[in-house]
């Protein structure tokens, strides 16, 4: 059985908040990425602002870019 | 973490790899036409636990069979049921085995009678990729090393990679770290080491590489439709070389898995 890979869950720290509700998060790794916020975040309203400890997901394909799927407390 | 494995820890893999190999082609040698995927599933059930093994998959996760049975266009985690097997069908067999506490992988892509010649060349092109990525499986090398083995090897002959499923880790439990995609550059990933049990798995389609999952949330078929195969053993890596350890026991394996045993012995 293999395994089922589509993405990478990375967590981190929102630095800049951009236009068009993308953001800048420095990864706990050290990298920084350019993130949306994923559909299920913006469907509730979740605000995000820098500063904030976020989760992200990468797709293996292009590590620069990523989506927010969690903001922590 | 990779956890590697001692001697005696690869004998027990080993022990469990032999049930593997052997369900693997006792369920072979049942696969026809008109049999159903269903059928198949306990004709393999019954062999494992004949011979004191268990399933692995049952249960995995919730998966509802003792082993994955993928036609054509699936590429794998194909649960048995009424589908009836096809003339001209590729019919991929994925068996887990749990034995004394250590867990064996290994999967076979078989045809059933006559195939179309591309068929047969998808068949031999993914024999060969897993051949070529078990042939780097040793101390020193990379994962990527194994990875772009693999992809040179099928996207030369025409045929593309599955990007969204890896190979794994394997030993006490069925997926383990690292995770061994089969793209990849060379000399990139983590450090292979004596000790390591994985499961090098090419699953290529004679199409795009593109799959999606089934309202199911296990089948996964080929975006386009085309024809997909997947062949996987479970290599130990020695300070030898590569060791595969769901070889056949006996002359009743199939041709190929016996081949592919001895050639890297």
């Amino acid at each position: 059985m293999p395994v089922k890979e589509e993405k990478i869950e990375v967590e981190g720290e929102v630095v800049e908040a951009l236009p068009s509700t993308m953001f800048r998060v420095q990864l706990d790794g050290g990298h920084s990425v350019l993130a949306t916020i994923s559909g299920k975040m913006r469907k509730h309203y979740i605000r995000i602002l820098p500063g904030d400890k976020v989760k992200v997901e990468l797709s293996p394909y292009d590590l620069n870019r990523g989506r927010i799927t969690y903001r922590h407390r | 973490m990779i956890v590697r494995k001692s001697t005696a820890e690869i004998e027990k893999m080993a022990a469990a790899g032999r049930i593997v190999a052997d369900t693997i082609a006792h369920t072979g040698e049942h696969l026809e036409r008109g049999i159903t995927t269903g059928e198949l599933d306990r004709i393999a059930e019954d062999f494992i636990r004949s011979r004191g093994g268990v399933p692995t998959s049952l249960g995995y996760r919730g998966y509802p069979a003792a082993i994955c049975i993928s036609p054509n266009d699936v590429v794998v985690h194909g649960i048995p049921g009424r589908y009836v097997v096809g003339e001209g069908d590729l019919v991929t067999v994925d068996v887990g085995v749990t034995l004394d506490g250590f867990i064996a992988d290994s999967a076979y892509t078989f045809a059933v009678g006559e195939v179309e010649p591309e068929a047969q060349r998808l068949l031999d092109v993914g024999r060969e990729a897993l051949l070529a990525g078990i042939a780097e499986a040793r101390p020193g090398n990379r994962v990527g090393d194994i990875s772009s083995a693999v992809q040179r090897l099928v996207e030369s002959s025409g045929f593309a990679v599955v990007r969204s499923l890896v190979g794994h880790g394997v030993g006490r439990s069925y997926h383990e770290d690292p995770h061994i995609p089969n793209f990849g550059e060379p000399g990139r990933g983590p450090l292979l080491s004596e000790g390591m049990t994985i499961a090098i798995e090419p699953m290529i389609t004679a199409g795009r590489p593109d799959v999606y999952v089934h309202e199911d949330d296990w089948t996964i078929s080929t975006e386009d439709g085309s024809l997909s195969c997947h062949f996987e053993h479970t290599v130990a890596i020695t300070a030898e070389g590569p060791r595969i350890l769901t070889h056949a026991t006996a002359a009743t394996g199939t041709p190929a898995a016996d081949r592919e045993g001895s050639l890297l012995r």
